[in-house]
């Protein structure tokens, strides 16, 4: 049997998908089903003086308008922040009751104030209408970077500050600045992002009176954590009698790890109305209370010796939280973030301090790359930066400083187990035919046009995470995962994960795996995952983590199978069992004509003692059956890096920029399905190209989402890119057997800086992301008057 | 969407017989169905016109192009004729929206509606187009009132919109990048004696450039635009452009509708 890990292997997921034969919540719809609809707050800033639902409750069709109160009542307990951060002075963080509905303050638009329940959408929606809210409307603290000098959103939490938190050694950093030849500065601005899953969130309560079990399908990556967080902390219903069902999900890019206010109210609902309660987020909806991503101001600077060799840096970022602290909210901005500002440079020491803040917007939590993106962007634009004002070559200066010892320890946290920054970085430029860029400029230029070239190198800490490592820095769960390989009697497969796909194809590159370890084809093989019911506790899926963490406990298992398989087959050829090989799904005893299949062996394992002239298949004392879990802890995070080169084409009468080439060559380690990697490669560069040309979750100064449809939140689309240029180098990983080192986030993580980078050489000014045509001709015009002026 | 009673027009008569004052003429419904949906608006009443044998057609004669009320944008633009007598007026059509806006919506209904960012409006400019509604005929000049607001009376429907053919002319869109309406579009239409220049999306409404037409009276070329500033007291401001970046706009947009001008 031909290899099916490194193989484009079809997707198996694509038939349905493809047809339209995808089952989401939405698609879902329970006997004696009510519909929900939220009561939202209008304003950014509030207080409750009173809540009105008697006109709504006495509408047409309406079963009830639950509120905040209502909660409190039921004793549902509030969302949680899961990852503490200690400040830099030795306090924990700062973190505000955050109740699923809000009794006494609102504090963002899209703040939940009810819920409204009816035999159908129409009438709830039109009862909603009904319901009067007496606000005391205050004044909205909506900016980043104003947020500790305004005031206090919750009370006790001076400054709006959540933590202050520190990485890293200040006195050696210090040292390292006041003995450099030349200090860089610069000022970055990430911006905020609204996740936009094709799929909106949705959810369904169903609870079951006789059996007094609580059923929730919901949009999740995480329905193991879910439930977890729901039954732990909301006390909405005791876990071994709570299943929470994830089915087909339409993409989250982390906006849905965790569950939110609604998970938990349509679960009470259902429970307190004793009848199936749908909801179904609309897409405006969904732009004002999904979390957002991002939205970091740093000011940022680099030490460096007259060569080039960087010698410290230091980072001081303000992190937005929104309203309240989301569930990987605090860990985002820090652990996620601060080790990776080095990049994949060999920097002697670092510095880095964030404040994380609380403002009147929609909280913002963990989005593709989560940290990673800020972290790459920031040290990918100073490179940049210095090595112009070094007057040296871009390229040449990253070279400089590349890491080339494996394993390397980082002045900060994490301990790199392989790479060869080199090796891709000089295929990309290769690729990106760097040396024609001044032919392919001048003709540029010849159309009126500027042409610039961006870098970007990465390394991003994925594989998450090492259960020691997480907890001794906050986390509130280890990060494992786990796997199940099921035999049926009649040889074929049933693989339980923990993951949860939505998007990443784990049906297939899981099944991958399972088919070139056991043997077993491909069309035998089922994944199943997303159902709490189903297979053991898992983590759910982020943080590029399915394949090195998941796949591998789904390999570990499938071991502990062969093993299993090697004694029973060695009872049934009458062989020992360390003579038994195992190779392409058989059995054998070398040098005889002895063989069973692993098919022949699962039938024996279910049914012992009932054939042939052996009386049991199974050695003296074994279990039948032939069913195997296991559970990996992964010893350290993995390191995908690569180097990224964009060229863009700016017209200066419009702004307008082109992306006109773009070329990546990434290190993923091994890659199990190269079509699928491609596939993610492409996702995520559309995000990070997104987010440099066009995306902006924009508040303005009373805290309205000014950016709250497509209409205004500008979303990319294929016309926006070029034909990607892809290629992969590969040093496997050594902290998983499989040597992967995960993907899925990569693009979004490396492509904003390489855009930039980029711009910034075509028009010779800053600009901040997104690089819209507006702010690209507002710059140009700029330096052209100030260029004026200096002569 | 609040609920409605729906009525299948058979003919012009019908549907102005229908009308209400909190009635609504469904065409291609590619903004009156979403607005609906929304909830930002609501009637008792909506008149489908869509199936209306009189409102549909497309004809063109040595001097004008005379297109029905419910042509649909992809019709407009593949229609040959069209392509061949006035080839702006077609790739205006091809350019509006996506694929599946072009196959709903229509050409009565995007006038009627009269979105500042609309396309059509521009075209009935510098096309001095007749408008033709269930009562009279309209000249465009006339038609277009001010923001979402057009001469059309409650119960009037248009019919049709008859288009003069130019000697050239051109359609050049530089488009909101989020909704991909335009930010600024202009309409360049070049007579025997005259040249237009209309403008959408740039001011509430849209408008005849006279600063543009006066500069090309003198020199049909792009290049005499260069140094062209435009007024900008009166343009649109929102955060895709503010009012100095749409008057810039409208530059760029005319002079690129010079060169391409055919």
């Amino acid at each position: 049997m031909a290899s099916m890990i490194g193989s484009k292997v079809e997707r198996k997921e694509d038939k349905k998908f493809l047809t339209g034969k995808g089952r989401y919540t939405a698609d879902i719809n329970l006997h004696n089903q009510l519909h929900a609809v939220f009561i939202r707050s209008p304003h950014a800033r509030a207080e409750i003086k009173s809540i009105d639902t008697l006109k709504a409750k006495k509408a047409s069709g309406v079963v009830d308008v639950l509120v905040g109160k209502d909660m409190q009542d039921d004793k549902i307990g509030g969302l949680i922040a899961g990852w503490k951060i200690v400040s830099k002075d030795g306090t924990d963080m700062k973190c505000p009751a955050h109740p699923p509905l809000a009794t006494d303050s609102v504090n963002y638009v899209g703040d939940h104030i009810g819920l409204v329940v009816a035999e159908t959408l129409q009438e709830a929606k039109d009862a909603a209408d009904l319901v009067k809210v007496d606000y005391r409307v205050l004044k909205a603290v909506a900016s980043t970077a104003e947020a500790m000098n305004s005031d206090v959103i919750h009370d006790g939490i001076e400054k709006n500050l959540c933590f202050d938190w520190e990485l890293g050694d200040k006195a050696k950093t210090d040292e390292a600045f006041s003995n450099a030849d030349k200090v860089v500065k610069m000022d970055i601005l990430n911006n905020r992002l609204v996740p936009n899953a094709m799929e909106p969130r949705a959810s369904i309560g169903d609870y079951n009176s006789s059996s007094e079990e609580l059923t929730l399908y919901t949009t999740s990556q995480n329905p193991h954590l879910s439930r977890l967080v729901m039954s732990a902390f909301n006390a909405v219903h005791p876990e071994h009698k709570f299943r929470v069902i994830a089915p087909d999900v339409g993409g989250g890019f982390g906006s849905k790890i965790y569950p939110y206010s609604e998970d938990v109210i349509i679960a009470w609902a259902a429970k307190k109305l004793q009848r199936p309660v749908k909801w179904v987020c609309e897409r405006t909806e969904s732009f004002l209370s999904d979390c957002h991503g991002r939205d970091h101001i740093t000011k940022c600077s680099l030490a460096l010796k007259k060569d080039g060799i960087v010698t410290g840096l230091k980072v001081d970022t303000i992190a937005n939280l929104g309203g309240y602290a989301s569930l990987f909210a605090t860990v985002t901005p820090t652990y996620l973030y601060g080790p990776l500002v080095l990049g994949l440079y060999n920097i002697p020491t670092a510095y880095c301090n964030v404040k994380a803040v609380y403002t009147n917007t929609a909280p913002v939590d963990a989005y593709r790359g989560a940290g990673r993106p800020e972290a790459t962007y920031l040290i990918e634009r100073i490179m940049d930066k210095a090595a112009k004002e070094l007057g040296m070559d871009r390229a040449d200066f990253r070279k400089k400083n590349f890491i080339r010892q494996f394993p390397h320890q980082q002045c900060l946290v994490h301990n790199i187990d392989s790479g060869d920054y080199d090796a891709h970085f000089d295929k990309a430029l290769n690729l990106a035919d760097y040396t024609g860029f001044e032919k392919r400029k001048a003709e540029s230029a010849a159309k009126g046009k500027l042409r610039g070239i961006g870098f970007s190198t990465y390394i991003e800490a994925c594989g998450i995470a090492p259960s020691a490592a997480v907890m001794s820095l906050g986390a509130g769960v280890g990060l494992w995962e786990s796997a199940e390989i099921r035999f049926n009697p009649t040889g074929n497969v049933s693989v339980f994960t923990g993951t949860h796909s939505h998007g990443q194809s784990h049906d297939t590159t899981f099944a991958q795996i399972v088919a070139d370890k056991l043997g077993v084809l491909m069309e035998n093989i089922e994944l199943v995952h997303g159902d709490t019911d189903k297979g053991p506790f898992g983590m759910g899926t982020y943080g590029s983590r399915s394949l090195a963490v998941g796949g591998t406990a789904i390999a570990k298992a499938c071991d502990k199978i062969i093993e299993k398989g090697k004694a029973v087959a060695a009872k049934m050829l009458e062989a020992n069992v360390d003579e038994i090989e195992f190779k392409d799904g058989e059995f054998i005893v070398p040098n005889t004509n002895k063989k069973k299949t692993i098919g022949e062996i699962a039938f024996a394992c279910y049914l012992p003692g009932t054939y042939g002239e052996i009386k049991s298949p199974l050695p003296e004392g074994m279990e039948p059956g032939l069913k195997e879990t296991a559970f990996y802890d992964p010893v350290n995070f993995s390191f995908p890096a690569g180097s990224h080169i964009c060229e863009v084409e700016v017209d200066p009468a419009t702004g307008e920029t082109k992306v006109d080439t773009y070329t990546c060559v990434d290190d993923f380690g091994n890659l199990i399905n190269p079509m699928i990697v491609e596939g993610q490669i492409h996702g995520g560069l559309a995000q990070g190209i997104g987010q440099a040309l066009y995306e902006n979750a924009y508040y303005d100064e009373t805290g309205q989402l000014v950016t709250a449809s497509y209409m205004d939140y500008c979303m990319p689309r294929a016309d926006n890119f070029p034909e990607f240029r892809i290629d992969y180098t590969c040093t496997p990983a050594t902290s998983n057997p499989l040597g992967v080192k995960g993907c899925g986030e990569a693009g979004a993580i490396a492509s904003p800086p390489a855009v930039m980078n980029a711009v910034v050489d075509a028009i010779g000014t800053e600009v901040t992301m997104p690089a819209t045509a507006q702010k690209v001709w507002k710059a140009l015009k700029e330096k052209s008057k100030s260029a004026k002026k200096a002569a | 969407m609040k609920q409605f009673n729906f009525h299948e027009a058979k003919s012009v008569k019908e549907a102005v017989k229908f009308s209400s004052k909190n009635s609504a003429f469904l065409s291609g419904g590619q903004t009156l169905i979403p607005s609906m949906k929304l909830r930002l608006s609501s009637f008792s009443d909506i008149i489908n016109i869509k199936n209306i044998k009189d409102l549909k057609g497309i004809k063109v004669s040595g001097k004008s192009v005379k297109i029905g009320a419910v042509a649909k944008h992809a019709e407009v633009a593949s229609s040959k004729d069209v392509q061949k007598a006035i080839p702006a007026l077609s790739s205006l059509a091809g350019g509006i929206g996506d694929m599946q806006v072009r196959n709903k919506g229509t050409l009565g209904g995007s006038i009627a509606n009269n979105d500042p960012s609309a396309c059509y409006p521009s075209a009935c400019i510098a096309l001095n187009a007749i408008i033709y509604t269930s009562n009279r005929k309209i000249e465009a000049k006339k038609f277009f009132k001010g923001m979402f607001e057009t001469a059309l009376k409650k119960d009037e429907l248009v019919t049709a919109v008859e288009f003069s053919i130019p000697e050239k002319s051109s359609y050049v869109k530089i488009p909101n990048p989020a909704s991909r309406y335009a930010l600024v579009g202009v309409f360049l239409a070049k007579y025997k004696k005259d040249i237009i220049c209309a403008v959408t999306g740039a001011q509430p409404v849209v408008y005849r450039s006279e600063e543009i037409e006066k500069a090309l009276h003198n020199n049909f070329s792009p290049e005499s635009l260069d140094d062209l500033n435009l007024v900008t007291e009166d343009m649109n401001a929102d955060i895709h452009a503010s009012a100095d970046y749409r008057a810039s706009l409208v530059v760029s947009a005319a002079q690129k509708a010079v060169a391409h001008c055919k």
